[in-house]
Order: C-alpha cells, then structure tokens, then sequence
C-alpha cells in the first residue's frame, strides 16, 4: 500500500487480526488437565529432548485462568467430568482443547459404566491425538495444528475438530 | 500352618461351636463360614486372643453369587502378623435382607472396604459410622459390580455436564 515508503525503515503493515493471532499461537500456554497415564507424556513433552518451549508453551499453568490450551491427558470418569468441565469453562476465552490418548478421545480400552467414551460429550475439542500413550511428538504435532488452527482462525466462529493419527 | 489351623478351628470350636456354619479347606487356605449376627464377636474374639492375634484385616469384599437364596456374600481375609497365618471368613447376605453387622469398630480398616462393598453390592452395613458410597456418586442409584448390572452401565444414570 505504500505505508511502509511513508513510515521509514522498522514497519510493516498487517491486519490486527493476524498480527494478534501471531502473538497468541507462539504463547499458547497449557492447561495440564493430566488424569492418568497420558500425563507422563505429557511431562516428556517438556523434557530437554522433546522441548516444548521452542513452541512457547513450555509455561504449564495451573491455574486455569492463565492458560489457554487445556491438554486433557487420560481417562475421564463421570465423576471427573465434572471437574474438568468446570476447569475448562474458568478458562478465559479463546480458549482451545487437545483430547490426548484413546481415553480422552474415545474412553479407550475402558468400555465400561464409569468412564466417559470420549470428553466431545460434554466439552468442545480441537484436536485429537490417537495412541495409548501418544507419543510426544505426536503431541507437539497436535500443539503445532493448534498453532495453525490460531493463525487461521477468525476472532469469531465456530471451529471444526481434527484428528492426528 | 497345620498346627496353626488346628488352634484355630479348635478355639472357634471351643467359643463359637453354634455360629459356625461349615469351614473347608482349599490348597492349604483355611475359609470359615459364620453366622451373619454372630460376625462381629468372632472377629473381635479372633483379634484380641493372645495366641491366635489376627491384628491385621487384608480385605474386605463383596461377593454376588446371583443364587435365588444367599445371593451376596461378604468376604473377611485376616492375617496374623506374629503367627504368619491367614484365615478368610464368610457371612451369607441375603438379597430380601441386605444388612449385615460392620466390623469397623474391631479393625478401623474395614471402614473404606465396607463402604466400598456398599457401593458396588448394595450391602448396608449396621452400626457403620460413614456408610457413603466410595468410588459412585453419592445420587447413583444402582450397585455396579452386581451380576445384573450391565456392562456400559444403565443409560441415563449417570449425567454428564452441558455442552
């Protein structure tokens, strides 16, 4: 448009919009909702080897209202549900969810009365990641489409889910 | 261990010849069936012997036989630290009458176990001081780990939150 000639050396032009969501997917801090198993990989992920922090995610926050990616990792029982429920919608918007490991995503090998076959029954999820445990790459893969899914996305609307496999 | 189950059934004998209901023996594991009302003192009796001295209740559980008569049974496994000696009693639940006494006051362990045997067979243990469920929900209304329950549970039971 020009506005750079206008400006001098040191600007750029872009839309808010994608400027601001440049900012958000290179911070995306976790919510480490770990109930089971999962959550040992999902403590690999921050390990030297795996690295999450060259992702920006490496701050994992308990508490839910400084995070914005919750990573639900492991079996989610009906009384849990509850509780993760709960600490998803304390979560200031935007928010976004990963569903790590068979459990989350489908409950798993626990076909059975307590567990809740899959937590897309009672919350929203972004994306999915399959395995029992994922390994941790297969979890940054999943963090990375979340990034895409940032940068992508509009301020408002609704978003579709993905599967990683 | 034979002489150990010799005292054993000797004592009980001695003390309780008209609560037992039978004993029998599996690969050396010695299991005595007691009368319901009479649980409670045989186990403090078991406990506070001198010689025998089961101080240590291992388990407490629920069995359903799903028999029309006598159909839950509940399960003691007691060891003695000082003899090295393991005894597993029995009490027979029936289904029309559900209650059997709580040993809670005998061995302070047996307060999550029979809370946890409420919960899955539906046995209301009398004189409990904290008869909740464990692992259900306090509003679930069935006992899971009965033989009529089915396996993905009872549709509608259990509520999820909106989405």
């Amino acid at each position: 448009m020009g506005l750079e000639n206008l400006m001098g050396e040191g600007f750029l032009t872009t839309r808010l919009e994608s400027l601001i969501n440049w900012c958000r997917k290179n911070s995306l801090w976790p919510m480490p909702m770990g109930i089971s198993c999962c959550a040992i990989e999902l403590m690999a992920v921050g390990d030297p080897r795996h690295d999450i922090a060259r992702f920006g995610s490496e701050v994992m926050r308990f508490s839910p209202r400084q995070s914005d990616v919750m990573i639900v990792a492991g079996t989610v029982t009906y009384k849990m549900a509850k509780v993760v429920r709960k600490i998803y919608d304390q979560m200031p918007d935007p928010k976004w969810v990963i569903s790590m490991g068979a459990c989350a995503s489908s409950g798993g090998m626990y076909r059975s009365y307590p567990v809740v076959q899959g937590i897309d029954l009672f919350m929203p999820v972004d994306v999915y990641v399959a395995g029992c445990p994922p390994r941790p790459e297969n979890l940054l893969k999943a963090l990375m489409e979340v990034q895409k899914k940032v940068q992508q996305g509009r301020m408002a609307g609704r978003r579709e889910p993905l599967m990683i496999e | 261990m034979d002489e150990m189950k010799e005292k054993v059934l000797e004592k009980l004998n001695e003390h309780f010849k008209h609560s037992i209901l039978s004993t029998s023996e599996f690969r050396g594991e010695l299991t005595v069936v007691i009368k319901k009302e009479d649980i409670v003192r045989v186990c403090e009796f078991l406990k506070v012997d001198e010689e025998l001295h089961f101080d240590l209740l291992e388990d407490l559980t629920g069995v359903d036989m799903f028999t029309p008569s006598d159909r839950f049974q509940v399960v003691y496994h007691l060891y003695s630290l000082k003899n090295k000696y393991r005894l597993r009693l029995k009490v027979h639940v029936d289904e029309r009458d559900l209650r059997a006494p709580t040993v809670s006051g005998v061995w302070s362990t047996a307060n999550w176990h029979e809370r946890e045997a409420y919960d899955m067979f539906g046995i209301i243990f009398e004189g409990h001081p904290d008869l909740r469920r464990l692992y259900m929900p306090e509003e679930f209304e069935y006992y899971p780990l009965r033989k009529d329950f089915p396996l993905m549970g009872i549709p509608g039971s259990l509520l999820l939150p909106k989405k």
